[in-house]
């Protein structure tokens, strides 16, 4: 019995064998993952109360449940207030990103100025130079900006900046043929050429931005009315409160996953129609 | 049928129109050494006239590319004169097709065929016209929408074809435009083009590698030698047009065919020992 008979076509053993492994693979894709977040769950519940781990040193899991019902609306908040941070800063990343990568792409003379400039800017932890640029900043919207802006916009620039120069050089001469100004050629040409990196670079910057809004965060400190999840994680330290420290934690992991999801999401989007990256193969 | 192209292709070519037509351009004395030293053209001359379907034929580094490059401009000599009797090209005057088809993965066959007419800025109501009837030439009207990735090589190379139609160019220039496609996909793209210079009388100034493509194709050969590029010896095709899969076979090809073959080898001859001397 080495074939079988599926919807009347005659598959032998070896294509039969395959198409039971991609079916097993893709529901394992989604029943891995959960089956161990939950055993996780389970162990992390069970080993606070095997060594009667105190709550103030590590909360059982239904402690950090029941602080995220109860002070949910205040968790909205903080969480609202970050994401703010997070997202207008990788926006003026994004802004920052690409119009210098045209600059560099336009003038020679420009990038060879001003790129180590970006590179030292890049490669320096913003741990270290933040707590400088707070002493100097009182307006702490534009520190956390600066914050966000700093580590989010290098990926951004650096990716486009590339994707820029990597149009195919008959293309280039084809235009040049047809008298393309240099305008046309950046619109129609370098910058759907450049996509693609831009994109990937989107997508680290991202994260970076998250990072580097909740960096500010903590170096910045909390005030009254720009409390976000960094300040909810300090201030639930200082007393102890275990459990709101975990939920924001929580929250904050559950931002980054959102923001890597929607660029990738995005990305697919804008490639889907031509690009390798977003085309899913028959085999 | 095979009467009338036996004797279209026994004849010595008409004279027709072609033949005593007026230069379109001429390349005189040109050299090309590029930055590093290297000779790319020494002392080039050869006249292209008006409805020619003229070959470049030569081995690597005889600088057959250079003379297209310099043609259209995209380089300029370091001496010599081109000289273009209807008055210098202007944007768009002169087409190119590249070895690869050149198009860009983000644009539909469509849009890749509009690209020449969107940079001069015509809208793309009145482009439709100019590039469905460039898409219907090439036989690709039915995947104005596909993208390049949903093309086979053979798709792709017509859709730059049609890209260069659209401009009706004063001339096209072709390198080497279909030596990475298959054999059978290579002659069927020889005959849509042979056919399309006939049906727009157009000048053709085609690189090729192959002996066997340039006699089908051309009226005139211009047989190049390498290291540094010099003209070696032009050759009159003695076959008149249309020529279809027929002359392929025929006897007037292969004599031709012959003639061109000799030429090439000759010319490979004369390249410096320094050839021999890497191997």
């Amino acid at each position: 019995m080495s074939t079988a008979i599926i919807s009347n076509q005659v598959i032998d053993a070896e294509e039969q064998a395959r198409v039971r492994a991609n079916q097993r693979e893709k529901l394992g894709r989604w029943l891995i993952p959960l089956v161990v977040v939950i055993l996780t769950g389970i162990m992390w519940d069970r080993l606070c109360v095997w060594y009667e781990i105190p709550h103030y040193i590590v909360p059982r899991p239904y402690r950090v449940w029941n602080e995220l019902v109860k002070d949910f609306p205040f968790l909205m908040s903080a969480l609202q207030t970050t994401l703010s941070t997070t997202f207008l800063g990788l926006g003026i990343a994004i802004v920052g990103g690409v119009l210098l990568a045209i600059v560099f792409n336009q003038s020679k003379w420009a990038e060879m100025t001003f790129f180590p400039y970006a590179v030292i800017l890049q490669v320096t932890p913003i741990v270290a130079i933040f707590p400088i640029i707070n002493g100097y900043i009182d307006s702490r919207t534009t520190k956390l900006l600066l914050a966000t802006w700093l580590v989010a916009f290098f990926p951004l620039l650096s990716n486009t900046t590339m994707g820029l120069r990597s149009v195919d050089s008959n293309l280039r001469d084809l235009f040049r043929l047809n008298g393309a100004t240099k305008w046309q050629t950046l619109i129609h040409l370098q910058l759907p050429a450049a996509l693609p990196y831009f994109l990937s670079g989107l997508k680290i910057a991202g994260g970076l931005a998250l990072i580097g809004a909740i960096v500010a965060e903590f170096v910045a400190g909390a005030t009254g009315n720009s409390f976000g999840l960094a300040s909810v994680i300090v201030e639930a330290s200082y007393r102890l409160n275990r459990p709101r420290s975990f939920a924001a934690l929580g929250l904050i992991a559950v931002a980054g996953v959102a923001i890597f999801a929607a660029t990738s999401i995005f990305a697919w989007f804008m490639l889907r129609k031509w690009h390798e990256s977003a085309i899913k193969r028959d085999v | 049928m095979n009467t009338v192209v036996a004797a279209s292709a026994n004849k010595i070519r008409e004279p027709n129109a072609r033949e005593t037509r007026a230069p379109l351009v001429s390349l005189k004395n040109i050299n090309k050494t590029f930055a590093n030293g290297t000779i790319a053209l020494d002392d080039v001359s050869f006249e292209v006239r008006q409805g020619d379907f003229l070959s470049l034929v030569g081995p690597s580094g005889c600088g057959k590319s250079t003379a297209l490059r310099l043609i259209s401009k995209l380089t300029s000599p370091t001496s010599g004169k081109i000289d273009w009797h209807g008055g210098a090209p202007a944007a768009g005057d002169i087409g190119f097709v590249f070895q690869e088809a050149t198009l860009m993965p983000w644009a539909t066959v469509w849009e890749n065929t509009y690209l020449p007419l969107k940079l001069k800025g015509i809208s793309k109501a009145d482009a439709q016209p100019q590039i469905e009837e460039a898409l219907t030439r090439v036989n690709l009207l039915k995947f104005a929408k596909s993208y390049p990735r949903e093309l086979s090589g053979g798709m792709k190379m017509r859709v730059s074809i049609a890209r260069s139609l659209v401009m009706r160019p004063k001339i096209l220039l072709m390198d080497e435009p279909f030596a990475a496609l298959d054999e059978i996909t290579r002659f069927r793209l020889n005959n849509d083009l042979l056919e399309l210079w006939q049906t727009y009388d157009w000048t053709v100034i085609f690189v090729t590698h192959s002996v066997f493509e340039s006699v089908f194709l051309s009226n005139r050969i211009v047989v190049m030698s390498p290291n540094p590029g010099r003209v070696f010896q032009e050759i009159d095709v003695t076959a008149g047009y249309p020529r279809d899969e027929l002359f392929r076979t025929s006897p007037i090809y292969s004599a031709n065919c012959r003639i061109a073959s000799d030429a090439l080898e000759a010319a490979m001859k004369i390249g410096p020992q320094s050839d021999g001397a890497h191997l």
